[in-house]
């Protein structure tokens, strides 16, 4: 278990790297510098500028200058908001987007696999069929298309919820946005539950189960439901950053000060190292995260932790 | 796989009605995407002041109303349909010619080239694309040209992967090994030989990169990131209606229902096909 999880863990590090290389790139390879639609300024005071940020080292240099800031945690000064460094406005965006995150991935999973479990169980029932059908809707229906209508809906014609972030102080507020990042991820949690179930309780351990008369409940709780979860599991990577990605949108429509937020009007302000700080700690988190979900899945499976 | 017999017919017998009915819905709304914005007197970019937010009514043609500046929301819609369909089919055109020259080359080279080539894809899944897109919308000026680009270059790593396994069985087939024999260079086999027998397998991946790349271009265009004014498409006219949500609800839901129902079709029609296809994938 150890070795696996090492080599995961070094294999985890060339990737990161690239991230870093490939995003530092994109943006010194854009075309004018990050100063060029302010007014114009005397060649002397632009020269001060561009030596203040660095801009006048050859490109290396800079990347150097970049990277052992970046193991110190620092992300450098951000070029629109001029008295905060990056790594400041990440740590004061961030942890909202994480709550935001966490609960929708809470309901997702604990509504996913209910509903998946049930339907499994209830094969080619009504009920089963009502499950598979909304979920295969829920699936094709992005957040950015949820997210708007749930606002129609619940906010603008019914009144019931409010509309926008700051429009309310109580936990309210975070129910529309969570239920709007979560719809996606249940509808494909349930499938995959749904899916991983039935082929698990086909399957001889279960029936050797049933045959010693243990209930459905003990079957599915002590038996089918560790292996069933195994498929889960390993979506759990590709979820946490298709919520990472949905959290853009859905701050961006409610109005919530998150991280997704902070990315989106730094790229709408060409802030560039607020965008490249924000992209490479989204791939560390995102890395860091698979990284997790890889080890549970080894804990959960020993066919894979000793190959 | 325990299922009876007939379970399997059915089971068939549904995925072909599905293939139908979203194929259907598909062909009817690519064919009114393109004749729609010359059937009717308006045009997608031209504002009307006077005629602001207004509902749909089949006065005067404005079957999906106004927005906000006065401009045919029938005409933007189906404008901005025809726009999302072809980011689509050329990004995933993109996708598919990068990812079976890959895979093809891993799959046919083999051995420790074939290793390292997929070790790169690998490499590559790990990697947070639509940051690193929006970061490249960011750095230089948006086009389209780009768009195609960077969501092809999304899309690739999934069909390089199918294209490689294909091309692992296809290549040990008699016909490959016959035409080497009598002195055919590797780069001939492979286009004459095994690409040509990949084209099933790619063409239902295929539908299943499409609505990716649609989710990745509305996305983008929802942001404010991916195509500008006066073009629009289904991305951007979503985004146009959540700020006229109040006054003017069918601004939003419209092209947001339509949206909906191209993904909705297209993940019917890929599932279906590849159903259809080797039916012993079941469906997840």
């Amino acid at each position: 278990m150890l070795r696996f999880a090492l080599l995961r863990i070094l294999s985890a590090i060339p990737t990161l790297f690239l991230v870093v290389v490939l995003a530092f790139l994109m943006v010194h390879a854009a075309p004018g510098g990050p100063f060029d639609d302010e007014r114009v300024l005397p060649p002397e005071n632009a020269r001060n500028l561009a030596a203040a940020y660095h801009l006048d080292e050859s490109l290396p240099r800079q990347f150097a200058r970049y990277v052992s800031g970046l193991l110190r945690g620092d992300l450098g000064p951000s070029y629109h908001y001029r008295d905060h460094s990056v790594s400041q406005l990440i740590g004061t965006a961030f942890p909202l987007s994480l709550q935001l995150g966490l609960l929708s991935m809470a309901l997702a999973l604990g509504v996913g696999v209910s509903a998946g479990v049930v339907a499994g169980l209830r094969r080619n029932t009504m009920f089963d069929r009502l499950i598979t059908g909304v979920a295969m809707t829920g699936i094709s229906i992005p957040v950015f298309v949820i997210a708007p209508v749930l606002v129609l809906v619940f906010a603008v014609k019914l009144r019931w919820l409010p509309a926008s972030w700051s429009g309310d102080a109580s936990g309210w507020r975070f129910l529309l946005p969570v239920l709007a990042l979560s719809l996606p991820q249940i509808a494909y949690i349930t499938r995959l539950t749904r899916a991983s179930m039935i082929e698990i309780l086909s399957s001889d351990f279960i029936r050797t189960a049933k045959a010693q008369g243990l209930s459905l409940f003990s079957i599915v709780r002590f038996h089918a439901l560790k292996p069933a979860m195994l498929p889960v599991v390993s979506y759990l990577g590709p979820a946490i950053a298709a919520v990472l990605t949905g959290a853009v949108v859905v701050e961006i429509l409610f109005g919530v000060p998150g991280l997704g937020q902070l990315f989106v009007r730094g790229a709408l302000n060409r802030d560039y190292t607020l965008v490249l700080g924000i992209v490479v700690f989204y791939a560390a988190l995102i890395i860091l995260l698979n990284l997790v979900v890889d080890l549970l899945y080894g804990f959960l499976d020993p066919r894979i932790r000793n190959p | 796989m325990s299922a009876a017999p007939t379970a399997g017919l059915v089971r068939q017998a549904t995925a072909g009605a599905a293939v139908r009915i979203s194929g259907s819905i598909l062909v009817i709304i690519a064919v009114a995407a393109l004749l729609g914005p010359s059937l009717s007197s308006h045009d997608y970019f031209s504002m009307n002041l006077a005629e602001r937010l207004e509902s749909p009514t089949l006065d005067n043609e404005r079957f999906f109303g106004t927005d906000d500046l006065g401009r045919d929301l029938f005409v933007r819609t189906m404008s901005g349909t025809r726009v999302t369909l072809l980011v689509a089919i050329v990004a995933s055109f993109v996708s598919l010619v990068l990812g079976v020259a890959y895979g093809a080359a891993a799959g046919y080279a083999g051995g420790k080239v074939d290793a390292f080539m997929m070790r790169i894809v690998d490499a590559l899944y790990a990697l947070p694309f639509i940051f690193l897109v929006i970061l490249l919308m960011v750095a230089f000026e948006r086009n389209f040209l780009l768009i195609f680009v960077a969501i092809g270059a999304i899309n690739w790593l999934d069909m390089a992967r199918i294209v490689r396994g294909q091309t692992l069985a296809l290549k040990e087939r008699e016909f490959v090994a016959a035409a080497r024999l009598i002195g055919v260079p590797p780069v001939m086999v492979v286009l004459r030989h095994i690409v040509p027998n990949l084209l099933g397998v790619v063409v239902v991946y295929v539908t299943l990169t499409i609505p990716q790349a649609i989710l990745v271009e509305s996305f983008l265009s929802f942001l404010g990131l991916g195509i500008q004014e006066p073009q629009t498409s289904l991305g951007a006219l979503v985004n146009g209606g959540v700020s006229q949500m109040e006054h003017a609800p069918w601004a939003l839901l419209i092209p947001a229902a339509l949206l909906a129902l191209i993904l909705m079709s297209f993940n019917f029609l890929g599932d279906g096909l590849r159903d259809a296809l080797d039916p012993r994938l079941e469906a997840r």
